[in-house]
């Protein structure tokens, strides 16, 4: 088992308070976890084996910068998938850049293995592998449920029975929040320029509503 | 697809006339059929007299008079507008007023091939999922014309044939394949972008989804070739880019890289 320590920079999507992984944390360790971003600071430290961020919607770039496609170092950016509010899951998405230390990213990979988590290693991307994937599905079955393609029911029973999911688009967006989506999604759709990932009306809406509600307090 | 939509029928009680141009396909249909039935009957999904009385429903025959007395005819043939709609045309000229045609296409709208049958108000959409026999859902659209009647009749013969229908507008792909072809399009263009390998895609997709399989895996089950099909039915009623083809899509079914059928896909079935 690797030793790590924990800098809290910020409230972490991916270890939320009390979860398990954050009581097998060091005091000093040769493997530092940012979670909550990197606090503003440039987080780089060759000194260490690995420096690891915890993304939000953000490119790891942001936090170390970013050289002409040469960048790389022993900061990788890593996020435990979620769906919106539900719990996280087992799946951890680890951020690699062009030039990523290779030891860094194996001594990464080995941590949260041992720590029981399953590892995908993706480049330095909008979306990283899964709300790259995903979002376009959901922003499309939001369209379809507007345009009067099938009722909500219809198309997530389909996809249950149809294709083996074990929940629908719409009760999977819904369940994790349309303003999530939203926030998401939009963040995609400012780095690629891609169309699929303008958020749809039904997430615009439940985002305003949010916003509205806050407003309000 | 025919046989196994033969098979949910007949094992639902209902006379079943199996229509083929070839002799051929007809008895490799019919030894599927036994086989699929034995083997429920191993498994305890039916008794010996269910298997033989499902069997016994199923009735062959290369004359496409012989569906004159149906009530029901579900098409099953390639995806091809024109040969679906001259089907039609001839069926019409053979059933009675009161036969529905129902159509099994998963890409091509239904107003389009019950157009100019002669019966537009009694052509439905009736998409199964593969394999037919062993999935319940069926995607259930109405053309235009399409009458009430019709597609209540329709609707009310999948649930006597203990399926699980669900209603969607006439739209190419229906519910099912609107979502997953861009969605598979979506999946390579990011293995061409360097976003990640397939293994992590299939593994981050499993994992983090709960899908039981992963994409890269679907789509070398699919068949590359038989994307780079679906995408050339929708893109150019659609225009929408994600249904086109990837770049990456047609460079490996131009290498041959078909999925499993040819061996190789986005992963290697040879070494395995």
């Amino acid at each position: 088992m690797h030793d790590y320590s924990i800098r809290q920079n910020g409230p972490s999507r991916s270890f939320p308070e009390g979860d398990a992984f954050l009581t097998g944390a060091s005091e000093d360790a040769d493997i530092v976890i940012h979670l909550g971003g990197s606090g503003g600071r440039a987080p780089g430290d060759p000194a260490k084996t690995a420096i690891l961020v915890e993304l939000d919607t953000e490119c790891l770039g942001v936090h170390t910068g970013e050289d002409g496609g040469r960048e790389g170092s022993n900061v990788l950016g890593f996020a435990r998938y979620r769906n919106g509010n539900d719990a996280p899951t087992n799946l951890i998405e680890l951020v690699r850049q062009p030039a990523s230390d290779p030891a860094a990213i194996e001594t990464a990979i080995a941590l949260f293995e041992a720590a029981g988590f399953a590892v995908v290693v993706c480049a330095d991307q909008p979306g990283r592998i899964i709300d790259r994937l995903v979002r376009p599905k959901y922003n499309a079955a939001l369209r379809f449920l507007d345009e009067g393609l099938a009722s909500a029911e219809a198309m997530d029973m389909t996809c249950r029975m149809g294709l083996g999911y074990p929940d629908g688009p719409i009760e999977r967006v819904e369940r994790g929040g349309l303003a999530r989506h939203h926030d998401v999604s939009k963040a995609i759709f400012e780095m690629t320029g891609h169309l699929s990932y303008m958020p749809a009306r039904r997430a615009v809406v439940a985002k305003t509503r949010a916003g509205a509600r806050e407003d309000g307090q | 697809m025919g046989a196994g939509i033969a098979l949910v029928c007949a094992r639902a009680g209902f006379r079943t006339l199996c229509y083929d141009t070839q002799e051929a396909g007809l008895a490799a249909a019919r030894k599927r059929a036994a086989r699929f039935f034995d083997k429920s009957v191993e498994r305890g999904k039916m008794t010996a007299e269910e298997r033989d009385a499902a069997l016994a429903n199923l009735v062959d025959t290369t004359d496409l008079g012989a569906l004159a007395e149906a009530d029901l005819v579900i098409e099953a043939i390639f995806e091809n507008l024109d040969v679906k709609r001259a089907l039609f045309a001839k069926l019409d000229a053979v059933c009675g007023p009161q036969t529905i045609f129902a159509s099994n296409t998963s890409t091509l709208s239904i107003t389009e091939i019950a157009s100019g049958c002669g019966r537009e108000d009694r052509v439905v959409g009736m998409h199964f999922c593969l394999p037919a026999e062993l999935m319940k859902l069926i995607e259930m659209s109405r053309g235009i014309n399409t009458s009430d009647a019709a597609f209540a009749a329709a609707w009310a013969f999948t649930l006597a044939a203990g399926q699980k229908p669900v209603e969607t507008q006439d739209k190419p792909g229906f519910i099912l394949n609107a979502l997953l072809v861009p969605f598979n399009n979506d999946v390579i263009r990011a293995i061409e972008a360097g976003v990640a390998t397939p293994a992590d895609i299939d593994k981050a997709i499993k994992t983090g989804l709960g899908y039981k399989m992963g994409p890269c895996e679907l789509l070398d089950l699919i068949g590359l070739d038989t994307q780079i099909r679906l995408c050339e039915a929708f893109y150019p009623v659609t225009l929408d880019p994600r249904a086109s083809a990837p770049p990456l899509l047609r460079r490996m079914v131009a290498a041959g890289r078909l999925g499993r059928k040819s061996g190789r896909g986005f992963y290697d079935y040879e070494q395995q």
